[in-house]
């Protein structure tokens, strides 16, 4: 499983990186393969506001649906609407497959870098 | 096999109606640029169509049907005659109470009969199916505190074991949910209700025996903690199977509650319906009642509507012909037959775990009601063979697999409603053939994964379906196929 | 007696035995006793099958069984053909579940595909479920599809038959939604107040194809405006209609619904009827229970699979956007049985010959001393005002075996003629109506 060292990741799985002002979230590899395919993605709308710790989207597999969650409060200035056609990018690619960019960050959740997430992820498998 | 539309040839069809005996008019104006692309197709082969798409189908009547949950019994065909008679299925919804006599009283005492079995003081027949009547019963709880004036209760409790439907249900009555985990034992957790509940509390949905097949022993207590709050109790009746003459939910605490007719009462399932979800509820609450009241003055029944009342949750009075099979099936079974229903029920599904447990886990393992959870956690992480495999498997031996992968609270589940129904016979072999899926499991656990084989279809790629739908047949296709 | 338990009393015994019980007192042990039922239930002793029978029979002769009826407004008597009726009492089709099981459901799963299908093609729509219970559980499921975080209100034309306003009303009361009647004028929506009410809060308009007094709206117009704010169009169709009506697509409707019930079911004292529901592709995952899609077995042959199923509440639970579970699948095959009987000849026949009938009634009615209410095109209902009270002239007709239209007030009738409906019995209905007001 692969998990990008310049990446920062929170607890419920989702993956951050940050350029200048601008916060890109999407879902890690360790994610992506315990929902296993994923067939369509429920996305925000630009403009929207997301909150540290709350849903901002879900991805529904065949049998399941689950939440995705902001590791940041923010606005949303853009939605990766490929998703919308091809779910299966977060499944190919899931470091590629960005969910939304954030501007305006006023609050950030604890990071883990991807040696601690890494070691987090070996944990939950096992429980 | 082909689609109907893959049969049609141009120029064919039936002969059905008659010339125009009148002047012809064409709405001008408001007419269709071109004509929906119907069939067509002569009588003989829409009826041979339709046999090889029966064919394709499997129903109580090809086969054991334990599936968990939705008590799939044998429908008597007395039902179907009597639904069939053109004294009800001639009557107009609009024709005047005296002209139909006969329906409004099919539908009192259908009301009156399932008040006893239930320990309900009123009921309605309108909602089409469980879900709706859910539905309906949250409405009369809503109801019931806006006319108190008490409109802080906006949470209902929802066991982490219930279905899906109730969850559903509440938020649709624009209630918001608050999950309780359920007990190890399987059973509501009864710190965790105290915990969750309070003046918010608009009310609790429960089903008894719950979902995983046991009697929730604390069920008093339970009721009791929701009322002490000022909440309501509702019960899903979606078990109600089991308990018949044995325990009724209004001596249990509930307020109000939900049958499924297509389920405890022998009414088809259609393929998915047409169901029938009566609502049925205490004294205090059938103000609020959808519908007409059907009621029996001197000398006729009528139709009273109550200005209190939520309003209609359908057109007209519900799905009638359903209430008529139910009807019929109570009139066959009498007061002695509704217990040994529910008897055999529990007899049949204690027999089957019994025949069981040595080789399966059961999820818990006490004397259940009408239905037992497995928990196949262990035979996946010992052979590699899941819920689902083993569920596959079992069409291949022409029965179909129980409810998978259902409560949640269990992993890796199979859920087995054998119903009253089924002979000794029928359940001996259904327990042969578990044991040898449990066998197989061990031996050759890859040959389970590439079940089944012997059915007209292989597991289909439900992935594929989803991410690219195709619901409907198209023509265009076809059209730029053949150029 | 045997009442459908398969064991005799002796294998009941044995099978208690078995599993370790002297009786069925043991296995319900475990229930506490005060919850234990100790009274008696208000049932009679059980019949046999041949008195259920009698029982049954004699309670369905208490109902009047009108040889000739020109009432609709809502349920229609419909010519049902013989096929329509065999095919659908297939054991297999009546007694299956909910076809979750796909390698033994093919048959019902295909059934509900081409059910789909064909009413996309009424309706000329991209998408369609498997049905709701009824046309007006389907209008107020339409309705919850366009509720948006920013616009809730729901507006409903006054034009609409008051049982499916009812229904709406009764859901969005549920969920906390704003329903708002726009007045009608002459029988039609009034345009300009539907303008009026429209904001930018406005999830979606209702409005019915034909309405409940059996006009012909403008369509056009009125889904102009509702698009101009944003809002969401739906129509409520009459299926037979659509074999020669304009299509809600041509409309520019963003849904379409309707009662269903037309399409080979029995009046049947209301039920069991068929919602069935359609939208346009992007609406598609906002659509309510259960749909069928067409995918590919392991070893690639074509194959039908419930899908989308994570819309629904067995998977989404209380983010659903309906609790729908139970539909109405067996009628959604009565209409797909009879849809493929008529064909589209036979079904613009049959559009055609209500219609056509309607107006002759309409003409005849007109000589008698009834006058039309609204000046308005119609389909197969109609409103008149009678020179005789309502009330009078039904129970003329009550007495030839005849259930004349619904009266809407003292001196006002709704019409309904369909294909059933023959020159001589509309005259000889006529007769009797002219002699009622003239005498």
């Amino acid at each position: 499983m692969n998990f990008p060292k310049e990446l920062h990741y929170v607890k419920s799985h989702e993956w951050v990186k940050k350029e200048g002002g601008t916060v890109t979230i999407g879902i890690s590899d360790y994610a992506q393969d315990a929902l296993g395919d994923l067939v369509f993605v429920n996305l925000p709308e630009p403009g929207d506001e997301v909150t540290a710790g709350e849903p901002f989207a879900d991805v529904e597999s065949v049998k399941a649906v689950s939440d995705i969650f902001s590791p940041v409060t923010g606005v949303i200035c853009e939605v990766n609407e490929e998703l919308l056609d091809h779910p299966e990018l977060i499944n190919h690619s899931p470091y590629d497959a960005w969910f939304i960019k954030v501007e305006q960050v006023t609050e950030e959740e604890e990071y883990l870098d991807a040696e601690a997430y890494e070691a987090f992820t070996a944990e939950e498998a096992e429980e | 096999m082909k689609l109907i539309f893959e049969r049609s040839v141009p120029g064919h069809g039936c002969s059905v109606l008659p010339e125009c005996d009148v002047p012809t008019v064409i709405p001008e104006g408001f007419c269709r640029q071109s004509r929906p692309r119907l069939p067509q197709i002569s009588e003989n082969d829409l009826s041979r169509h339709y046999t090889e798409l029966a064919k394709q189908t499997h129903g109580v009547n090809d086969g054991f049907y334990p599936l968990g949950s939705c008590t799939m019994k044998y429908n008597p065909k007395i039902n179907e005659r009597a639904a069939a008679l053109p004294g009800f299925t001639g009557v107009h919804p609009l024709q005047p109470e005296e002209d139909a006599q006969g329906c409004l009283e099919v539908m009192h005492r259908m009301e009156t009969m399932l008040c006893g079995i239930t320990g309900m003081d009123a009921m309605s027949l309108q909602p089409a199916a469980g879900a709706h009547g859910e539905f309906t019963g949250l409405l009369l709880i809503k109801a019931y505190h806006k006319s108190r004036g008490d409109e802080r209760r906006t949470k209902i409790i929802v066991p982490d074991s219930a279905h899906g439907t109730n969850p559903a249900s509440a938020a649709m009555a624009g209630f918001s949910i608050v999950n309780v985990p359920s007990a190890a034992d399987g059973c509501v957790d009864l710190n965790a209700l105290q915990t969750a509940v309070g003046e918010d509390t608009a009310g609790l949905m429960l089903t008894n025996p719950n979902t995983v097949g046991l009697f929730d022993k604390n069920i008093l207590q339970i009721t009791d903690i929701v009322h002490k709050a000022g909440g309501l109790c509702y019960y899903d009746g979606a078990n109600l199977n089991a308990v018949m003459d044995i325990a009724r939910p209004g001596d249990m605490g509930f307020d109000c509650m939900h049958l499924n007719l297509h389920k405890t009462f022998s009414t088809p399932h259609g393929g998915g319906g047409p169901g029938s979800g009566p609502c049925g509820c205490k004294d205090f609450l059938a103000p609020f009642l959808p519908g007409p009241r059907i009621v029996r003055n001197e000398t006729a029944y009528c139709m009273e509507y109550q200005n209190t009342s939520v309003g209609s949750v359908k057109a007209f009075y519900g799905n009638f012909l359903v209430v008529v099979k139910a009807l019929s099936y109570l009139c066959m079974l009498g007061r002695e037959g509704v217990r040994e229903a529910s008897c055999n029920a529990v007899l049949n599904a204690n027999y089957m775990m019994h025949g069981l447990s040595d080789l399966y886990d059961m999820a818990f393992d006490e004397t259940c009601m009408h239905e037992f959870v497995m928990s196949l956690e262990k035979l996946k992480h010992d052979t590699g063979v899941s819920a689902l495999d083993a569920a596959k498997a079992m069409l291949d031996y022409g029965i179909h697999p129980p409810t998978m992968y259902f409560p949640l609270i269990v992993h890796e589940a199979l859920m087995v409603e054998p119903t009253e129904t089924e002979s000794r016979e029928t359940l001996d072999e259904a327990i042969a053939i578990y044991r040898e899926i449990f066998q197989k499991a061990h031996e050759n656990p890859d040959a389970l994964h590439h079940t089944p084989a012997h059915t007209p279809i292989g597991r289909p790629d439900e992935v594929a379906a989803a991410r690219k739908p195709v619901i409907r047949y198209d023509y265009e296709a076809v059209l730029s196929e053949n150029d | 007696m045997g009442r459908f338990v398969a064991s005799t009393p002796a294998e009941q015994q044995e099978m208690l035995k078995h599993i370790g019980f002297d009786s069925f007192d043991g296995l319900f042990a475990h229930i506490p006793k005060e919850v234990r039922f100790k009274g008696e239930l208000p049932l009679d002793r059980g019949l046999s099958e041949m008195e259920t029978d009698r029982a049954l029979s004699e309670l369905s002769e208490k109902n009047k069984i009108y040889r000739h009826i020109f009432r609709g407004a809502g349920a229609y008597d419909h010519y049902i053909p013989a096929a329509v009726t065999a095919i659908t009492s297939k054991e297999e089709f009546v007694t299956a579940y909910t076809p979750y099981q796909a390698e033994i459901s093919q048959g019902i799963l295909q059934s509900i595909f081409e059910f789909q299908t064909m009413m996309c093609e009424l309706t000329g729509l991209d998408a369609s479920n498997a049905s709701v219970y009824d046309g007006a559980t389907a209008a107020a499921e339409a309705a919850a599809m366009c509720r948006e975080r920013r616009r809730r209100t729901v507006l409903v034309s006054e034009t609409t038959n008051p049982q499916v306003l009812q229904v709406i009303k009764t859901y969005c009361f549920g969920s906390g939604t704003p329903v708002k009647v726009i007045p009608a004028e002459n029988g039609v929506t009034d345009l300009s107040a539907l303008k009026e009410a429209l904001t930018e809060e406005t999830a979606c308009f209702y409005v019915q194809q034909p309405n409940f007094y059996g006009i012909l709206e403008d369509y056009e117009s009125l889904g102009n405006a509702v698009h101009e704010k944003g809002a969401k169009f739906i129509m409520g169709c009459n299926p037979i209609a659509l074999g020669i009506l304009k299509t809600p697509a041509e409309y520019h409707a963003d849904i379409a619904v309707g009662e269903g019930q037309p399409l080979g079911m029995p009046l049947a004292f209301g039920g069991p009827y068929l919602g069935f529901m359609t939208a346009t592709a992007s609406l598609m995952r906002r659509l309510p229970g259960r749909i069928v899609g067409e995918t590919q077995d392991a070893g690639g042959r074509r194959t039908f699979v419930l899908t989308l199923q994570a819309r629904e509440q067995h998977i989404r639970r209380e983010k659903a956007g309906s609790n729908v579970c139970s539909n109405q699948a067996l009628c959604a095959l009565t209409a797909g049985v009879y849809l493929s009987t008529l064909g589209s000849d036979g079904l613009a026949q049959a559009a055609t010959l209500c219609t056509s009938k309607a107006h002759y009634l309409l003409s005849e009615l007109e000589k008698a001393g009834c006058t039309r209410k609204y000046d308005q095109p119609f389909f197969h209902e109609f409103v008149t005002r009678t020179p005789a009270p309502a009330s009078v002239i039904l129970s003329a007709l009550r007495e030839h075996q005849i259930l004349g239209g619904l009266p809407l007030g003292e001196n006002e009738i709704l019409w309904c003629t369909t294909e059933k409906n023959t020159k001589s019995e509309i005259d000889a209905m006529v007769a009797i109506v002219k002699e009622v007001c003239t005498r």
